[in-house]
């Protein structure tokens, strides 16, 4: 196994009182697909934008390339070289499509290859080309989530977060997001994977990290893990 | 032709309306504040432009060189430093924050420059061109393209810069704009930084246009409130149709009645068209 990029140790995050992870450890390898499945309110997204920089954690260590990215603020982590597509997409809605993409070379780490990354994310996803001037408030829930992807990538990312991507798409959708996603992670960008689809998920990872009641509790390669194993770990049983 | 002049005067008012709207909605748009204290900003850029066109004895429009800059560090450090601080607990402090400020601010140039009327006057103040029955005072042309060049400079900022780009993100959704490495703190201080460049001008505007006292920010403040409710809270080509709108319905109503006039046009958008005219 590769030396991991990212290392999440005993991470806890709270809002107010409320405990949405308790003690969240995991690896991310680097160059790998990695899923992280869960029930709903199993700590998923809590976990993902606590590593993002949109949530401070309130205990535990964050690691990303080696160094310590705990409680770093989001504007911060994403030079690093690390992106979350959010759930829900969460594209600028007034701005047109290709606005955007653009933002998304905002870090200065991003802007000297933009023209570049956009011809990428053009080709990945034609769509965007042909809907360019549209505002994205007009566009399809599963445009919308390409936006979304294509804006990650825009910042030339090492690794991406996708936050229950296939969230509300329909089933041919969800199918040419994964395979997009699939050549994003060719290209040799780390995924992590945030899904309530264990099916999917498992399929498309190297790795699986299963999560219940705020905490990492089952962590392996599709092949090792049975579905037994799974089934107990996501329901608690 | 009696209609017509009047058209004429609406829209070379309507500019001066537009750039006094124009900071507003952005803080509105933007930073999601209702800041209370933009009519203080406007007259303080008043007094900037008078008393440093009189001390160098130079035309006021030069003064803009020294005012923009000036008024932009002014708003960025006051956004930075108060401001932002207390977001921290929500919109109504802030919202009260900048009704402390304007009180300060009145009383303060009521302190340095006493409640006497002051006026900015141009070599070209008295200059009046008449084509075929129509008059048209050379001032007003000068303010209108001045009014029209800040607003255009502005939407060309907001849509071909990363800068603006980054602003227009943020007042869409600040956790993605955050995610894309924008800082969200200094996005507004460069808002409320640009909010103050404009008043600047709307001062510059209102100082060669008409006299003014530390007590005249109120009243224009009310009418960037008509003009960024009518145009639609953030849109900036809004802001610029509705100060047109509202130049209009001052030359009906004339100095009387014609902030009367505009605000039963607000009333009536607001029953129409709650969101504006641009918003969506």
């Amino acid at each position: 196994m590769s030396e991991p990029i990212l290392k999440v140790e005993g991470v806890q995050a709270k809002y107010g009182d409320f405990i949405a992870v308790e003690s969240a450890t995991l690896d991310v390898p680097e160059g790998q697909i990695v899923s992280l499945i869960g029930s709903n309110g199993a700590g998923k997204s809590t976990l993902m934008d606590t590593i993002a920089g949109l949530h401070k954690p309130s205990q535990g260590k964050i690691y990303f390339k080696g160094e310590d990215i705990t409680g770093m603020p989001a504007e911060k982590i994403v030079l690093k070289g690390l992106s979350l597509v959010p759930q829900g997409s969460r594209c600028f809605i007034r701005m047109s499509v290709e606005d955007n993409l653009i933002m998304g070379s905002f870090p200065k780490t991003a802007r000297a290859k933009a023209k570049d990354t956009l011809e990428k994310v053009y080709d990945l996803f034609p769509v965007l080309k042909q809907k360019r001037n549209d505002p994205s408030g007009s566009l399809s829930g599963g445009q919308r989530q390409m936006v979304a992807v294509g804006r990650a990538l825009m910042t030339n990312p090492e690794m991406i977060l996708f936050d229950e991507i296939s969230l509300g798409l329909a089933p041919t959708t969800i199918k040419d997001i994964y395979s997009r996603i699939k050549d994003i992670a060719a290209s040799g960008t780390t995924v992590v994977l945030v899904e309530q689809d264990t099916h999917r998920a498992i399929k498309t990872a190297q790795l699986v990290h299963v999560m219940l009641k705020g905490n990492v509790v089952l962590s392996g390669s599709p092949k090792e893990l049975s579905e037994d194993d799974i089934k107990k770990a996501y329901f608690g049983i | 032709m009696i209609v017509l002049q009047y058209i004429i005067n609406g829209i070379l008012l309507g500019g001066i309306y537009a750039v006094l709207g124009v900071g507003m909605t952005m803080i509105f748009g933007i930073v999601k504040l209702t800041n209370l204290a933009h009519g203080e900003f406007v007259i303080i850029g008043a007094y900037a432009s008078t008393l440093i066109a009189g001390a160098l004895g130079v035309d006021p429009i030069l003064t803009l060189i020294v005012t923009i800059p000036f008024m932009f560090i002014i708003g960025m450090i006051l956004q930075s430093g108060l401001i932002n601080r207390v977001m921290l607990k929500g919109s109504e402090p802030a919202l009260l924050v900048t009704f402390g400020l304007s009180i300060i601010l009145q009383d303060a140039m009521l302190l340095l420059f006493t409640a006497d009327a002051r006026h900015a006057g141009g070599a070209y103040s008295s200059i009046v061109f008449h084509l075929g029955g129509i008059s048209i005072a050379l001032l007003d042309i000068i303010l209108l393209v001045i009014s029209l060049l800040t607003i255009l400079i502005l939407s060309w900022f907001l849509n071909k810069t990363y800068m603006g780009r980054s602003i227009r993100a943020t007042s869409d959704d600040t956790q993605a704009a955050s995610l894309m490495g924008v800082s969200v703190k200094r996005t507004y201080g460069i808002a409320m930084g640009i909010a103050m460049a404009t008043a600047a001008v709307a001062g510059l505007c209102i100082a060669l246009k008409w006299t003014y006292y530390p007590s005249s920010g109120g009243g224009y403040l009310l009418t960037a409130f008509g003009v960024v409710v009518i145009g639609g809270m953030g849109s900036i080509p809004g802001t610029l149709v509705a100060g047109l709108i509202f130049g209009l319905a001052q030359v009906i109503g004339g100095a009387n009645y014609g902030l009367l006039v505009g605000y039963i046009l607000l009333i009536i958008m607001l029953a129409v068209r709650p969101q504006g005219l641009f918003s969506k």
